[in-house]
């Protein structure tokens, strides 16, 4: 054992051992270090880092909206805030069935997995037919992304959103098939806590943007 | 039907562009018809273009960078020769070329040479010096690759079809909008790097869940290679500053496609958004790109110095410092906007701040080199090198962190001596001296050493003969992208410059003939062991190559320098290998031609996009969702290489050590 | 032996003056018209700057080099002399001194910054006893208009300033972002459609120097240079009498056509500029140019130069 520390480079601080008895030294210390994680640890994290990668995204959006819009705040519209919030509890309560969904996957219980799973998709389609519906009449109210830089800023970050939202139903779409035909794989249900992930990731995202695009010129 | 193609788009009345498409076109052709013809097709499908082993995709993103760098450096030639031949005189490239050239340049420089090799070398060594078998995610790595390629294939197909932005590296606009670009250049641009960003930062989270997840047992933060460290550092900066990229290009396409009004003159835009956004990307891009550099730096002086790398600890500390403070610098690209003394100043002392933890590197370098025994082999020339050379263009970076110094220096040819000189001494150095490190590691013989060397000292002496007279035009009052130019004490200083780029040039063909040679020697140069240097992490515990499971048993990491301490200890118990361990079944990925099929739909979207037909952009689209789905419903994701199968790789490589170890002792 | 060892150094002592020499007037010749040649407080303050700042790296920078050479040359595996010490690691006193001597000169450079950048702030007026030289500039594609609102005349490709005087720019952009650049007086801007940036600047020196534009702005770009002649007073007033007789006016239509995309402008004097022409430019009033859209060029397509 004294061998082993006699080969090991001087390091007064001794960074990585403990200051216990060389022979623990061999041992395996420091946190991770007991070799690679598991896999659905590595998917979930990845998965994770990939989040917040998104919300950078989001968030040079949402810079780029805030300067914008303080340049030109006379381009503000009225905006009918009982559709933001028809559109936020829709966004809400998809959620939380994604997350009943979650649970009924866990009880492999196929049939509510894709019952909830159905819901969370259709009320996702709800907030983007309102949404739709809100864009749409921007337009014609002349208030489109072409009729100047607020506008741009505002459908560019409530836009950006919403394909995301549009490609989650996509994802959700493609995993109520997968569950389908091949069941609760331990790869399906590392995809789906991935797909529950990104789902809430984009509620808190909402979050962000009905407090500072809908509601903030509100405030005193 | 098709958009805004049209037979105009080929520049039938330009013999340029025309014959450089023909020669390159035939090339192709010609490779492509050798490797059918001799068969190699399905084995090149098979293990290279499927393949989602990070050590052949590794390999496959620095050659992408080799063969990009001729075409970058072809563009610097062509500017080169422009300037030296356009003094009171037109020159042979007229603007609208002109200004291509030089935008696809930096373009290609920056993306398709400088960041597919760090990223090639990071892919190839980090999941062998952490001991594991692979990185995160497999698949994903290859989809990452032929994004990156795709992104390539756009920016080349410019050459032929349509044209090329004409803006900068940097489209700033409003030029960049569609009223002062109305042709598709600046779209093949914005494209080309959306699709390779989203490969890059893909690639990021990748590597930062691979370096914090997957680590061999014993292999905790503190025992990490500095490489590994680096690699960290950069791919942490990935995932957080692509996105802005991916943001700021969706901004401008939004602009150009949808008239929306982010950076328009008109209607509330704001142009000078567009430049704080693109450089609050721009700046921890250029970290991304060096903080790998300084790790290839830190293994190999290490290694040819026969001595641990000095100051572990604060080379960490300066790896994750220089990560933080990045971000906080990006104003010093634009001093001369007017943003008042207070931001200036601000911003200046930050950037400063920054040189402090790379000082902390160069001298933690030098003393690691202190008390050791220095061999001059290739890579430890490059680094060498590196350290002059770095050292004053950091000295110019700062200089002109100082405002006031930036006031008279701003876009001149001071800045691009100054970034031309960390980036060639920095990124362009480091990743030679990694390519010659690790050549060996990933094709079982080594580069020649004598034509690394000349070519050593051809780029050396070729980058001060081209870049120190840019220092001087600079303060000479002469600005960049100048098509043509008629002040008479400016002349023979592009003359030597343009002397310089002859000289590179010659380096360029003296690292092709090395590769040549190399490989016709290769018996001669063959790396038995799979240590060739005598190095000191894990990656040379490996066969070279290393098997597709890299280790046959995971290490056990006891100590610093984990593969050192076994050597020592090996050498010291009379040279013999720890006994054979038991042998288990080993599951790889499987191989998946997600990536390629991704990518070759990306192409299609891409072109799609740029020229407006719209129809085939959806079927891009819908390619790319269906590649997806088809991997998603794969039922068998690894294959299992048999116990006796790794047993037979493994035994091998330690018949080899053993006879070689015995041979050292006697 | 003698005579021939001092005919060597004889003939060494001619070599090295005639290389001085071919050094001096490669430097000499190279310094004119330079940023190391300024013909202004501001310029002169900025090159002060670097110049201090240069030295105060070199300080670190050369040591540092040569250490480096020195250690890989000293080191060298072949040298036995040399010490090997493969276990050093690590060394408090070294960590400290190497945190330090980087941090103490980015200390004195970060003050040199923060001082510099307020002494030399463009926007800053410079001291004088008489009021500023107004002048406006505007980028065109691909020209500069400089206007000069109290004397109401304007000229395009030449700017002419009094000598000793300090002038106060105005500067906006007709279409895209340009910098306004006279390397001799220093202080580089940029201009912007829609935005006015300001730059004080003042002339010591009578002579003509160049000028150009910093940040690329398209296929004519390479011809934006423009010299800046500084005159006497007495000279001045008559430049701008012969700007008020010049028949060229410059109202909304006349730099409506001079906003369209042209290279190779001469020189050309305006009289009776319109009062608020600027203020029109900077304020979007009147339109930004249109840039090569009016030229007519094939849409996606290389096709030849105008």
């Amino acid at each position: 054992m004294s061998m082993v520390s006699s080969f090991s480079p001087v390091d007064p601080n001794r960074i990585g051992h403990d200051n216990r008895v060389a022979a623990a030294e061999a041992e395996v210390s420091g946190r991770g270090a007991g070799g690679p994680a598991p896999k659905y640890i590595v998917v979930s994290y990845g998965f994770w880092i990939f989040l917040l990668s998104d919300i950078v995204m989001f968030s040079t959006f949402f810079a780029a909206f805030q300067v914008l819009a303080g340049q030109s705040p006379e381009m503000a519209p009225r905006f009918d805030l009982n559709d933001v919030a028809i559109e936020t509890g829709c966004l809400l309560v998809s959620s939380f069935l994604c997350g009943v969904a979650a649970l009924c996957a866990r009880r492999r219980n196929l049939m509510t997995t894709e019952f909830f799973l159905l819901l969370t998709g259709l009320f996702g389609a709800g907030f983007l037919l309102l949404e739709l519906k809100e864009f749409s009449s921007l337009v014609a109210q002349h208030m489109g992304p072409a009729d100047g830089a607020y506008y741009s800023g505002f459908f560019a970050l409530v836009g950006c959103h919403g394909l995301h939202v549009t490609v989650g139903l996509l994802w959700l779409g493609t995993m109520m098939a997968q569950i389908w035909a091949k069941g609760f794989r331990l790869d399906i249900l590392r995809r789906l806590v991935c797909f529950s992930l990104f789902w809430h990731a984009l509620d808190i995202v909402w979050v962000g943007i009905f407090s500072f695009v809908y509601l903030m010129r509100f405030a005193p | 039907m098709f958009g805004r193609l049209t037979w105009q788009a080929i520049p039938w009345s330009e013999p340029v562009p025309l014959i450089a498409a023909g020669v390159v076109g035939l090339f192709l052709l010609a490779v492509i018809s050798w490797v059918f013809v001799k068969g190699y097709a399905p084995y090149l499908w098979r293990e290279w273009i499927t393949s989602v082993d990070h050590k052949r995709i590794g390999v496959m993103y620095c050659l992408l960078a080799l063969v990009m760098l001729l075409r970058g450096f072809s563009d610097a030639a062509m500017m080169r020769s422009q300037q030296a031949l356009a003094f009171h005189g037109p020159g042979y490239l007229p603007p609208d070329h002109y200004d291509q050239i030089f935008s696809a340049h930096g373009t290609i420089m920056i993306f398709f040479v400088a960041m597919p090799f760090v990223i090639g070398l990071m892919n190839f060594v980090v999941p062998l010096q952490l001991g594991v078998r692979d990185v995160a995610f497999p698949t994903l790595n290859s989809v990452s690759f032929w994004l990156a390629a795709s992104g390539a294939l756009l920016v080349n197909v410019s050459l032929v079809v349509g044209e090329f932005a004409r803006t900068g590296w940097l489209p700033y606009p409003p030029l960049s909008e569609l009223q002062y670009s109305p042709g598709v250049g600046v779209d093949y641009y914005l494209w080309s790097l959306q699709i390779s960003g989203a490969g890059t930062l893909l690639s990021g989270v990748n590597l930062v869940t691979t370096i914090l997840k997957m680590r061999a047992p014993g292999l905790s933060y503190t025992r990490m290679p500095v490489f590994c460290w680096t690699a960290l550092a950069s791919n942490l900066l990935i995932v957080a500053a692509f996105p802005i990229l991916t943001a700021v290009t969706a901004m401008l396409l939004l602009d150009r496609y949808l008239g929306f009004h982010f950076f328009t003159n008109e209607l509330g835009g704001n142009p000078m958004m567009f430049v704080n956004l693109i450089w609050a990307w721009g700046h921890p891009e250029v970290y991304i790109l060096i903080l790998p550099a300084f790790g290839v730096f830190s293994e190999v002086i290490a290694t040819f110095s026969r001595k641990p790398l000095f100051g572990y600890r604060s080379m960490v500390a300066a790896t994750m410092a220089i990560c933080v403070l990045s971000f906080m610098v990006w104003l010093h690209h634009f001093f001369t906007m007017g943003a008042g003394a207070d931001v200036n100043g601000f911003f200046g002392i930050m950037t400063m701040i920054i040189a402090v933890p790379t000082g902390v590197k160069v001298y933690n370098w030098l003393f690691t080199m202190y008390g050791g025994k220095v061999h001059f082999s290739t890579p430890m020339l490059w680094s060498i090198g590196f350290m002059v050379t770095f050292v004053i263009g950091g000295m110019t970076g700062v200089l002109m962190a100082i405002p006031p110094a930036d006031f008279v220096l701003h876009n001149s040819l001071f800045l691009i001596a100054h970034f031309h000189n960390v980036i060639i001494g920095g990124v362009l150095f480091g990743a030679f001296a990694g390519y010659t490190y690790w050549f060996p590691k990933a094709f079982g013989f080594q580069l020649d050493e004598r034509w690394g060397k000349c070519a050593f000292w051809l780029w050396f002496l070729g980058f001060y003969t081209a870049f120190m007279p840019l220092y001087v035009l600079g303060l000479l009052g002469m600005t960049r992208r100048m098509q043509h130019f008629d002040r008479p004490e400016w002349y023979p200083w592009v003359l030597v410059a343009g002397a310089g780029a002859v000289l590179i040039t010659l380096g360029i063909c003296a690292q092709v003939i090395q590769l040549a040679v190399s490989i016709r020697n290769r018996a001669l140069l063959a790396d038995l062991t799979g240590d060739p240097w005598d190095g000191r992490t894990l990656e040379w515990a490996t066969a070279s190559p290393p098997p597709a499971f890299n280790f046959a048993v995971l290490p056990n990491v006891t100590g610093e320098e984990p593969y050192w301490g076994m050597k020592e200890r090996a050498r010291a118990l009379a040279h013999l290998l720890t006994t054979e361990p038991s042998y288990e079944a080993i599951s790889v990925p499987r191989n998946s031609p997600t990536g390629v099929v991704t990518a070759f739909f990306g192409v299609f979207l891409g072109f799609a996009m740029i020229w407006r037909i719209y129809w085939l952009a959806g079927l891009g689209f819908v390619g790319i969702y269906a590649a997806f789905v088809v991997f998603a419903w794969r039922d068998r994701s690894e294959e299992e290489i048999s116990a006796a199968e790794v047993a037979r790789l493994d035994r091998s490589n330690r018949m080899m050590r053993s006879s070689v170890l015995a041979e050292e002792a006697s | 032996m003698v005579a021939r060892r001092f005919a060597g150094r004889h003939r060494n002592r001619s070599a090295s003056r005639v290389l001085a020499l071919v050094l001096t007037t490669m430097l000499v010749t190279g310094c004119r018209g330079s940023v190391l040649d300024p013909a202004g407080p501001v310029a002169d303050g900025e090159r002060l700057i670097l110049m201090d700042a240069l030295g105060i790296m070199l300080v670190i920078v050369v040591p540092t080099i040569l250490t480096t050479l020195w250690f890989a040359w000293w080191f060298r595996a072949s040298n036995g002399a040399a010490l090997y010490r493969p276990t050093w690691v690590y060394s408090d006193k070294l960590e400290v001194v190497v945190w330090c001597i980087p941090a103490l000169t980015v200390l004195f450079l970060g003050g040199l910054a923060w001082t510099g950048s307020h002494k030399l702030d463009p926007m800053r007026p410079l001291q004088s006893r008489g009021s500023p030289l107004e002048v406006q500039v505007v980028s065109l594609d691909w020209k500069w208009l400089f206007i000069y609102p109290n004397q109401h005349v304007a000229v395009v490709n030449r700017l002419m300033l009094p000598v000793g005087r300090p002038v106060h720019f105005r500067l906006t952009s007709s279409s895209v972002m340009n910098v306004f650049f006279v390397p001799r007086l220093g202080g580089e801007i940029y201009t912007m459609n829609g935005m006015v940036t300001e730059l004080n600047l003042q002339a010591d020196r009578t002579g003509k120097y160049p000028g150009l534009s910093a940040q690329f702005s398209g296929d004519g770009f390479a011809g934006m240079s423009f010299d800046t002649e500084v005159t006497s007073g007495s000279s001045f007033d008559q430049f701008i009498e012969q700007a008020r007789a010049a028949p060229a006016k410059l109202d909304d239509t006349t730099y409506k056509s001079l906003a369209r995309p042209s290279e190779g402008d001469p020189v050309q004097l305006f009289s009776n500029v319109s009062d608020g022409l600027f203020e029109n430019i900077a304020s979007r009033r009147l339109p930004p140019g249109e840039g090569p859209t009016s030229t007519g060029r094939p849409y996606g397509s290389t096709a030849g130069e105008d």
